[in-house]
């Protein structure tokens, strides 16, 4: 097997090591740092997210895949320019204000970064505030906004009507998820997306940067 | 009944591997590989060498409870719990922790960028938190059927702030009243308890048509897990 398709291969097995050995493998063999990002990587990563989008691998796998991705990740790095790197967008997440819950913002996280989104995660606990004066200073393209209780989605309202009293909401487009969080409350609040787990979270955020 | 705070062993409340699996959203009948085998066994040995299980419960009449659970004026009307605490044989204020290292550390491997150990210590941690709840729910039945105040039929379920139309708020009051600082649990600004593995609320105890409702409640339709029903089953 090429090298390529055998990273991508090893990454989906979560077999770190060996991801990591194969892309300085692939390093020595003279193949452009960017290619072996897009084509073995986050081509592995795509892999991995469609296939826990059709429940035939679960949360584990994908974290194992993950891990795996960093590992080849890291050793890219040193060789990677900024403009090598094929970032799709820039996207905010957070899990909403008085929740704590963030595995599945945690998912949603690793696999927009695998699937060569720029992520930046501002953990748990974040005020309408800090999500919207995140995405101006960073100039991030998607607000992602998570909760797991009833009673913590009324941030995800605030922050949509936020950016609108900003003049911020044709530029940053915002999705909502978790547990409570359905389609229907996504319309309702104003949200621009809605992703019923981190698989189609991921799809509905490249919908939205198209 | 007397405030309680009882320190319990990591072994007591550890999670099981089939519990974490379960928390991380795998269904019983997909067998674990080996690699997330090996994940399993390195989360759950974190678990043991950092966990530090605590817990408090404290008796409270259905009178001092309702002004507990008014707290801010917040919650959902009519809600489940509104109904169901007055039909209670007794009530207790509680609050259960695993302690701020195992927290700790789970935050430290999300910032070393090592996401598959962290989640999966986190989804372990969870279970132990509940776990600690459950030990907390036998403590206090145990000692209520030893007091003659609950028999064979008595069960016992927990009710939190945040969920079944108890506001977020919830917390302020209940810790005023229950006072968990004892066992190294506060509350920051949003509401939020620190350390980030715990929970608090009400155990309440009688019969288990105590704990039925209809499930109509407008906020109810928001809910995708209706966790709520497997466990009032499960009292059966």
């Amino acid at each position: 097997m090429e090298i390529l398709p055998r990273i991508a291969d090893e990454l989906q097995r979560g077999e770190d090591e060996e991801v990591r050995s194969l892309t300085e493998s692939a390093l020595e063999q003279s193949l452009e740092a960017a290619t072996i990002l897009e084509e073995a990587l986050i081509a592995g990563m795509q892999v991995v997210g469609d296939r826990f989008r059709v429940h035939e691998i679960f949360l584990p796998e994908v974290l194992l895949a993950a891990r795996a991705m960093n590992a080849g990740l890291a050793v890219l790095e040193p060789h990677l320019g900024k403009a090598d790197v094929p970032s799709r967008g820039k996207i905010v997440i957070g899990t909403v204000q008085g929740d704590l819950h963030d595995i599945g913002k945690n998912l949603v996280g690793i696999m927009l970064s695998g699937a060569g989104f720029e992520v930046i995660d501002l953990g748990k606990d974040v005020s309408p505030e800090k999500f919207v004066n995140t995405a101006r200073e960073t100039g991030a393209n998607v607000i992602g906004m998570s909760a797991l209780l009833t009673t913590t989605m009324p941030t995800m309202r605030k922050v949509v009507e936020l950016l609108k009293a900003e003049g911020l909401d044709g530029s940053v487009r915002t999705l909502v998820g978790g547990a409570p969080v359905t389609e229907e409350y996504a319309r309702e609040i104003g949200a621009d997306g809605y992703g019923f787990d981190a698989a189609s979270a991921v799809e509905r955020v490249k919908a939205l940067m198209e | 009944m007397m405030k309680r705070v009882i320190d319990i062993s990591p072994a007591e409340v550890a999670p099981t591997e089939e519990g974490v699996l379960r928390a991380l959203g795998v269904p019983p009948d997909q067998p674990p590989g080996e690699r997330v085998r090996q994940m399993l066994a390195e989360a759950l040995e974190a678990f043991h060498a950092e966990a530090q299980p605590r817990g408090v419960f404290a008796e409270i009449d259905a009178r001092e409870f309702a002004a507990v659970y008014e707290g801010e004026g917040d919650n959902e009307i009519p809600s489940p719990l509104a109904a169901i605490f007055p039909r209670a044989e007794r009530l207790a204020l509680f609050a259960a922790t695993v302690g701020a290292p195992l927290s700790e550390r789970i935050a430290a491997l999300f910032d070393e960028g090592q996401l598959a150990l962290g989640a999966t210590l986190d989804a372990a941690a969870s279970e132990g938190t509940e776990l600690t709840g459950v030990h907390l729910d036998r403590v206090a039945l145990d000692e209520a059927r030893r007091a003659g105040a609950a028999d064979a039929a008595t069960r016992i379920l927990r009710y939190s702030p945040g969920s079944c139309g108890w506001n977020i708020t919830g917390p302020r009051a209940l810790f005023a009243a229950l006072g968990p600082e004892e066992i190294g649990v506060s509350l920051n600004a949003s509401c939020l308890m620190e350390p980030l593995k715990s929970i608090s609320g009400v155990m309440v105890m009688g019969p288990v048509e105590t704990h039925d409702f209809s499930n109509d409640y407008g906020f109810c339709e928001d809910c995708r897990t209706k966790d709520c029903r497997s466990r009032i089953q499960n009292l059966r």
